[in-house]
């Protein structure tokens, strides 16, 4: 009757489960044995005693049982939203797997290149972080296994993370209607002990990591010609800018995420770094998503030439 | 005219009613401003999108018995399931109760001889037809496949049928809504009897009152969000789409701001219902009416402030997350108060099981679990996992066809008498009410439990081991199918052979008891001037007395 708890996060789900089952089994049993026994005592020609109700009573009886009923809501949701923060907060040191959501396929690859389409292979007891996005409509990525899901959106990143506590294969859904072969949008997530999976990988047909594949098209999209070394074009450093505060025009600070190198990449007048030009072209029609994995994997790893000191700087 | 007639049918002469007042053409019908009429009007094209949409849900089943797509197609399936959705939410959920129980009684409970637009009253009903014809062309044609959710950017980029004939039906269906809604809130505010004060009014009157409230402030978002999904589709307006700077989250909260209240408006109007018919058959006032009235209220507006329960997966920041899974724990306690009063209100009182009364006190226990099982789906880890699976689907029908629609037939059958003047065959209506109940759980139950193990939910084909409880579900769906049409039969029936009903066959309090059945088409000879407080089954500060049973209706016919 319960589904596999094959994550570090399963079992607690299962407890807030479990703890509002009881608490909805008590309270059906509670409504049904009063319904029960009050269409049974007082049912029309019995002889049983009908006293009136006196009006203070029904008052009291209707200020506690809201009250009571308000305080074991407000409990349920303590316990849930506790739960909720560890969900939601994305471990940073954790291994990072590219998803690709298209009609009807996922593509999923692995920061030394290996690309895989509806499997993943991972290695169990790691933290997983998945940053993800759509070709087209939005999709959702559902291991149920893990009791785990993120709908993923076309035009940004979306990221949601797990670790595997038990080996074995696990399905993996779509769980946002996408159109015609939706239901057909599945595949399985293949959890492996580390030594597997050190052998699964090394196995795979070794092409360039995702930073070096994104190190050339970083020179063949034109890229270097402003954010390279030798250039006049006063454009942003971006050497070491991953994870780092830019300071944005007109006021504020922005993370260097993921999210924030797509922005830039493909809607490049969106947060321009202070004291620079909105000069750039966008290259929404140029850069495809997989483009864009690995442009960002080169600007995140320490393969970033670092510019030439600008003479009058 | 109607003299002779009625003479035939029985009744004394010159006693005559709505349904042969002004004549019994097909034109006197069509352009009647009748709000007697104009519910029975409703009550037509209701029952016709019950079935068509009852249709699709079979479809639906018996694609489900077997894990591989051997019935349907793909695209067939998805088309159906968002036939069955569109046609269900919009065509008879919403409509249901409201336009037609509500249309009948509202005025005849509050003492009134029409409803403050008859005009407009008659032209909601011409939109609600001319929205289901819309809408069933765009069936014809081929159907429409983007789920009766229309979420971006699927159904205004990607989706190859149409779209936007069907998202046109519901545009001008959702007038039809606004109407209707209008017409209630201005019948209640001015057209009371002398006397109906405000605490003074039925909980059905009251329940209209919260309904159309919804209805008025809800629809026109919905109205919106289509005309922009509209917009993309025909004109390519960017919006939504991402790739042109557009948010397709964006929808989606329009689209769940009206369809969060869509969802109390389903189910209001149920409370309203189901509150007269425990009353009335247990002999008791309601217990704690105020907090009642309170607790609609308090729906009514909370409800507007949970949508984004809807989007706890969908890319919505953490924080907001937890704004809504609060306020959703706090809209169940006014849900959770309206159980234990209907409980409360059969304490010491004299209960019959009539066929309503099964069917009221079936509402209860599908809505308690609808409602328990919402706390699941308010608690953010638990909704990461089951939602857009199996548990969410076996959720809103347990709320809305567990609950709704129990409330409906119950309400059917407690008021036929008045609306016909005929009763039914009380046995049969038993086993109708008996049928649906368990039908409804053996369909449903396992679904929660497909859930869980995540099934998901528009899922054509879908691995062999949930197969075992999709045949359970779709068993079930069988015994419910004939829960549904079973009344069909005997309601028929009644309208040729069944007995003449007294203008108070249940000895029921409420206004719309103290005229005729049926009613004449200015509803009360005299107006009735209004002294006490609703629920006058016993004497404040005493206990019901012993009820003789004058009135055989109990008895089958």
């Amino acid at each position: 009757m319960m589904p596999v708890e094959a994550s570090t996060f399963a079992p607690r789900v299962d407890g807030i489960f479990w703890m509002l089952s009881g608490a909805s089994i008590a309270t059906m049993l509670l409504v049904g044995t009063l319904v029960l026994f009050f269409s049974i005592k007082y049912r029309r020609g019995t002889a049983a005693p009908r006293g009136p109700v006196p009006e203070k009573m029904s008052r009291e009886v209707e200020i506690g049982w809201t009250a009571v009923t308000f305080f074991g809501f407000m409990f349920f949701f303590w316990f849930a939203a506790v739960a909720e923060t560890t969900q939601f907060e994305i471990p940073t040191k954790a291994m990072e797997i590219h998803v690709v959501a298209k009609q009807w396929m996922w593509k999923l690859e692995h920061p030394n290149g290996v690309r895989e389409i509806n499997t993943l292979h991972v290695p169990v007891g790691v933290p997983v972080r998945l940053v993800m996005t759509s070709q087209d409509v939005i999709h959702s990525f559902f291991v149920p296994a893990f009791r785990m899901k993120q709908d993923v959106l076309p035009g940004r990143y979306v990221e949601a993370w797990f670790e595997a506590s038990k080996t074995g294969t696990f399905h993996l859904f779509c769980t946002e209607y996408c159109g015609t072969d939706h239901s057909r949008m599945a595949g399985g997530i293949v959890v492996q002990s580390q030594q597997d999976y050190g052998r699964w990988i090394a196995a795979q047909p070794q092409g360039d990591s995702l930073a070096d594949q994104g190190a050339v098209l970083f020179e063949r999209m034109g890229c270097t010609g402003c954010h390279g070394g030798s250039t006049r074009v006063r454009a942003p450093n971006l050497h070491g800018i991953f994870g780092q505060p830019q300071p944005v025009e007109g006021g504020g600070f922005v993370t260097a995420d993921e999210s924030y190198l797509r922005d830039s990449i493909v809607l490049p007048q969106k947060d321009v770094v202070a004291g620079y030009q909105p000069i750039m072209p966008s290259y929404q029609n140029v850069a495809t998503e997989d483009d864009l994995i690995r442009l960002i994997a080169y600007l995140k790893s320490g393969k970033v030439v670092q510019p030439r000191q600008e003479v009058g700087r | 005219m109607s003299g002779t007639e009625a003479t035939a049918l029985g009744r004394e002469a010159g006693q005559v009613s709505f349904l042969t007042e002004g004549g019994t053409t097909v034109r006197s019908w069509l352009l009647t401003t009748d709000h007697k009429r104009i519910a029975l009007l409703y009550a037509a094209g209701i029952t016709f999108f019950f079935f068509l949409g009852g249709a699709a849900a079979t479809l639906i089943r018996a694609e489900l018995v077997t894990p591989a797509g051997d019935l349907l197609t793909a695209d067939q399936y998805n088309r159906v399931f968002t036939l069955h959705g569109v046609i269900m939410v919009w065509f008879f959920l919403v409509p249901s109760i409201p336009t037609t129980l509500g249309n009948f009684l509202l005025p005849l409970m509050i003492g009134a001889r029409e409803v403050a637009f008859p005009r407009l009253n008659l032209f909601s009903w011409y939109l609600y037809v001319a929205g289901g014809l819309i809408t069933l062309a765009s069936l014809l044609m081929g159907g429409v496949d983007t789920g009766w959710t229309f979420y971006t950017p699927f159904s205004t980029l990607y989706s190859n049928s149409y779209v936007l004939l069907a998202a046109a039906g519901v545009f001008v269906v959702g007038f039809s809504s606004i109407a209707t809604g209008i017409n209630f809130i201005a019948t209640i505010h001015l057209l009371r009897a002398q006397g109906m004060t405000w605490m003074r009014l039925p909980l059905f009157a009251w329940s209209m009152y919260t309904v159309s409230l919804v209805m008025v402030l809800a629809t026109p978002v919905l109205a919106i969000s289509l005309l922009l999904v509209f917009c993309e589709r025909a004109f390519g307006l960017p919006i939504f789409d991402p790739r042109s700077g557009g948010d397709p989250l964006l929808f989606q909260h329009l689209f769940w701001f009206y369809s969060h209240p869509a969802v109390y408006i389903m189910i209001l109007p149920a409370f309203g219902v189901v509150s007269e018919i425990i009353a009335c058959e247990a002999r008791r006032r309601v217990f704690g009416y105020t907090f009642m009235v309170y607790a609609m209220v308090a729906i009514a507006i909370i409800g507007f402030m949970v949508w984004g329960h809807h989007m706890f997966v969908s890319g919505q920041s953490p924080f907001a997350n937890l704004v809504f899974s609060f306020l959703s724990f706090v809209i169940a306690v006014p849900s959770a108060i309206k159980v234990f009063n209907w409980t409360g209100t059969l304490y010491r009182g004299q209960i019959r099981f009539s066929a309503p009364m099964l069917y009221a006190l079936g509402f209860v226990g599908l809505f308690t679990l609808g409602g328990l099982t919402g706390l699941f789906l308010a608690s953010i880890p638990l909704d990461v996992h089951v939602t857009d699976t199996y548990f969410v689907v076996a959720h809103f029908h347990y709320i809305m066809v567990g609950g709704s629609v129990s409330a409906f037939f119950g309400g059917l059958h407690f008021w036929w008498p008045k609306i016909t003047g005929r009763m039914y065959s009380e046995v049969f209506a038993k086993f109708a009410a008996v049928s649906m109940f368990f039908g409804f759980n053996f369909t449903f139950f396992p679904q929660f439990i497909l859930g869980y193990l995540g099934m998901p939910r528009r899922y054509h084909e879908y691995p062999p081991e949930f197969q075992v409880w999709h045949v359970m579900s779709s068993t079930g769906a069988v015994v419910l199918a004939f829960a549904y049409i079973w009344p069909l039969f005997y309601l028929g029936w009644s309208l040729v052979k069944g007995k003449r009903a007294d203008d108070n066959p249940f000895d029921a309090t409420g206004l719309e008891w103290q005229t005729t059945s049926p009613p004449p088409k200015d509803n009360f000879a005299v107006l009735p001037i209004v002294t006490e407080e609703p629920y006058r089954y016993h004497p404040e500060g005493f206990a019901p007395h012993d009820v003789e049973d004058t009135h055989s209706a109990q008895t089958p016919q």
